[in-house]
C-alpha cells in the first residue's frame, strides 16, 4: 500500500477482466472471493489489535437483512438499503462494543461476549419470521431487466466492478488507519491498556473508531453477498459458522498485512471449489475436515499466515 | 402453583443438570491448563455417535456402548491436548482458542463425512413420570442424576486423591507448584483426560434425549462457553451453580415466551453478566 501507482494499475488490470470475456464460472469465483476478502479485512481490521469478534456474522447478516427488508417491504433501493444496513450494523456494534470497551471486557471474555451477540442476532431473525421467512430465508423481489441498474441487480461484470471498487475501499480505509495515528494507539492499547491510557490515549474511542470500521466492513460485505447471491437466510449470511468462516479466512492469509483477508479469501474459495470439484457433492463435510486441519497447522506453524511468509524477518 | 409453571421450574433443573457436566469438564481444562477447548461440544458430539453406532449398529447392549463412549472421549481430549494445545502452551491465548477451532472443524466435517448430516436417534425412550399434577421426562430425570454422580465423582477425585489435590494446586498457582516437584505437563496431561471422560459422560446422557448430527455440537457448545464463564473460568462450584441459572432461564422464558426468545433471554443475561461482573457471578 506504500506505493499508490502499482496498487492503481493492478486495481485497474483486475477491473478489466469482464472485457476479456471469461467465463461465468470464473467471474463467479472472483465476486465471491472478493466479497470474502472485504468481510475478512474488516475483521482483521480489529482482529490484528487483539479483539478477536466472533460475532462478525452478526454484522454481515444485520447489514445483509437491513438491506433486503427494506427492498422487500419498501421499495428502498439497495443503493440507499446497503449504506442504512451498514449504519444498522455500526450502531448494533456500538451498542456492544460500548460497554465492552468502558466496563474493559477483553481477550477471552470480549470474544464470547461477541459469540453470545453473534447467536442472539441469528436467534432473532428466525424468530422474526414473518419479516424475514425464518430459516427458510428470504429472496430479494427481482425487477425487470431494464430497471436492473437502480435496483442493483446487474450481471456479473456489473458486480465484479461493484465488489472490486468495494474492496479497494477497505485497503483504503486499512491504509488509512495505518498513516493515521490511531494505529499506532491501537498497537500500544493491544499490548497494555493502562500503559496506554497513562500517555494519553483516550482507549475506548480509538477501540470503539476501529470498531465501527471493522463493522461497516462486515455489513457491506454481507449486504453485497445477499444481492449477489439473490437469497439470504440466519444461517447462510449469520451465526457462529460464518463468523467463523470470516476468522479462518483472516488468519490463514494473515491478519497483520493489509493483502493478507484477500489471500486469505483466495485461498478459502479456491479451497473450497477445488473440493467441489475433486470430490463432488457426495463429501459434504471435507470441505470443513480440511479447513481444520488447515487451521490448526496454521496456528501451529505459521501464526502469521501466508502474508507472514513474505514479511522481512525483523 | 400452576402446575405448567412448577413443570417449567422443574425442567430448567433438569435441563441445568445436562448443562453441568461439560461445563464441568470444560472449567477443569481451562483452569488447569488455561485454554478454552472451542471443540468442546463437538468431543461430546463424537461421543454421541460413538453410542449410537454401538449400540444401533454394532448391536451393543446400551449400558456397554456407554461404558465404551467414556475411554474413546477421554482418548480423544488427551489427543487433543498432547497433538494440539501442548506445542502451543506458550502461544498467544487468541492462537490456542483458534487452534482448537480448527478442530471443531475437524470434528464435524469428519462426522459429516462418516455419518452424512442425517439425524440419528437412539430411539431410547421411557415413559414420563407422573408427580402430582406435574409429568417429567424420565430419560431427562435419569440424565439429571447420572451428572450429579459425575460431580460427585469429580469433586471427590480432585478433593481426596493425591493427583486431584496436584490439579487443585496447579490451578491455584502455576509457577510455585513446579518448583513443589509437581510435573505440569502430566496434570495437564490428566486434566485433559478427565475433561474429555466428562465430555463422554455427558455425550451418553444427551444422546438419549437429543437426535445426533454432526452441527448438534452448536445447539449447546455457546451455552456451554458462558455457563462456564458466568460461573467464573476456572471456578467449579461458581460453573455448576452458572448452569442450573442458565437451564431456569432457558426453561421458564420458554414457558413465559417462546423456545426462540428464551435462548435470546439467556445470551442476552450472558452479555449482561459479563458487563457487570465480568470476573463471574461467584467469583470471590
Amino acid at each position: 500500500m506504500s506505493r499508490p501507482i502499482p496498487m492503481a494499475l493492478a486495481l485497474l488490470a483486475l477491473a478489466t477482466i469482464p472485457l476479456f470475456g471469461p467465463p461465468d464460472y470464473v467471474l463467479h469465483l472472483l465476486i465471491t472471493a472478493t466479497l470474502t476478502a472485504i468481510a475478512g479485512t474488516g475483521w482483521a481490521m480489529m482482529g490484528r489489535f487483539g479483539l478477536v469478534s466472533f460475532g462478525h456474522g452478526a454484522f454481515f447478516g444485520v447489514g445483509a437483512y437491513t438491506m433486503a427488508l427494506l427492498w422487500n417491504l419498501y421499495g428502498v433501493t439497495p443503493w440507499v438499503g446497503i449504506p442504512l444496513g451498514i449504519v444498522v450494523a455500526i450502531a448494533a456494534g456500538v451498542t456492544l462494543a460500548w460497554p465492552c470497551f468502558r466496563l474493559r471486557v477483553v481477550g477471552h471474555y470480549f470474544a464470547l461476549v461477541t459469540l453470545a451477540a453473534g447467536e442472539i442476532v441469528r436467534i432473532l431473525m428466525t424468530a422474526l419470521r414473518e419479516a424475514t421467512g425464518g430459516s427458510l430465508g428470504m429472496t430479494p423481489n427481482r425487477v425487470a431487466a431494464a430497471d436492473g441498474l437502480a435496483a442493483m441487480q446487474f450481471g456479473k461484470a456489473g458486480f465484479w466492478w461493484l465488489t472490486l471498487a468495494c474492496w479497494a475501499l477497505g485497503l483504503l480505509v486499512w491504509w488509512a488507519l495505518d498513516r493515521a495515528m490511531a494505529s499506532k494507539a491501537l498497537a500500544a492499547i493491544a499490548e497494555d491498556e493502562d500503559a496506554a491510557a497513562s500517555v494519553g490515549i483516550r482507549v475506548t474511542r480509538e477501540k470503539l473508531r476501529v470498531t465501527m470500521l471493522s463493522v461497516g466492513l462486515a455489513a457491506l460485505a454481507g449486504a453485497l453477498t445477499a444481492q449477489y447471491r439473490m437469497y439470504l437466510s440466519p444461517e447462510s449470511v449469520s451465526g457462529l459458522g460464518i463468523s467463523l468462516q470470516i476468522v479462518f479466512g483472516a488468519i490463514a492469509g494473515g491478519m497483520y498485512a493489509p493483502l493478507g483477508p484477500t489471500i486469505g479469501a483466495v485461498l478459502t474459495i479456491g479451497l473450497d471449489e477445488s473440493l467441489r470439484v475433486f470430490f463432488g457433492t457426495e463429501l459434504t463435510g471435507a470441505a470443513p475436515f480440511f479447513y481444520g486441519i488447515l487451521l490448526v497447522l496454521f496456528m501451529l506453524f505459521l501464526p502469521r499466515g501466508i502474508a507472514g511468509l513474505l514479511e522481512k524477518r525483523g | 402453583m400452576d402446575p405448567f409453571l412448577l413443570e417449567a421450574l422443574l425442567n430448567g433443573v433438569l435441563l441445568g443438570g445436562v448443562f453441568a457436566l461439560p461445563a464441568l469438564g470444560l472449567n477443569l481444562v481451562f483452569g488447569v491448563v488455561d485454554v478454552v477447548w472451542l471443540c468442546y461440544a463437538e468431543l461430546v458430539m463424537i461421543g454421541m455417535y460413538a453410542v449410537w453406532f454401538l449400540y444401533t449398529q454394532a448391536g451393543w447392549p446400551l449400558a456397554l456402548a456407554c461404558a465404551a463412549c467414556l475411554p474413546l472421549v477421554a482418548g480423544l481430549g488427551l489427543a487433543l491436548h498432547w497433538l494440539v494445545v501442548r506445542p502451543l502452551l506458550n502461544a498467544p491465548p487468541i492462537n490456542q482458542v483458534l487452534a482448537t477451532g480448527g478442530v471443531l472443524f475437524v470434528l464435524q466435517g469428519a462426522a459429516t463425512l462418516v455419518f452424512k448430516t442425517d439425524f440419528r436417534s437412539l430411539g431410547v425412550d421411557m415413559p414420563p413420570m407422573e408427580l402430582g399434577d406435574v409429568f417429567i421426562s424420565g430419560t431427562k430425570l435419569i440424565a439429571f442424576c447420572a451428572a450429579l454422580v459425575g460431580a460427585a465423582c469429580l469433586w471427590a477425585f480432585l478433593k481426596f486423591t493425591y493427583v486431584g489435590t496436584a490439579i487443585r494446586a496447579i490451578a491455584r498457582d502455576r509457577e510455585v507448584m513446579p518448583l513443589m516437584g509437581v510435573d505440569p505437563r502430566r496434570i495437564y496431561l490428566i486434566a485433559s483426560g478427565v475433561g474429555g471422560t466428562l465430555a463422554g459422560l455427558a455425550a451418553c446422557l444427551l444422546v438419549v434425549q437429543l437426535d445426533v448430527h454432526p452441527f448438534v455440537g452448536l445447539s449447546f457448545g455457546p451455552i456451554t462457553f458462558m455457563i462456564c464463564v458466568m460461573g467464573g473460568l476456572g471456578n467449579m462450584l461458581g460453573g455448576f451453580i452458572a448452569a442450573f441459572l442458565m437451564g431456569l432461564i432457558i426453561s421458564v422464558g420458554g414457558f413465559v415466551g417462546s423456545t426462540e426468545m428464551s435462548y435470546v433471554i439467556a445470551f442476552g443475561f450472558f452479555i449482561l453478566v459479563m458487563f457487570i461482573r465480568p470476573q463471574g457471578l461467584f467469583a470471590r
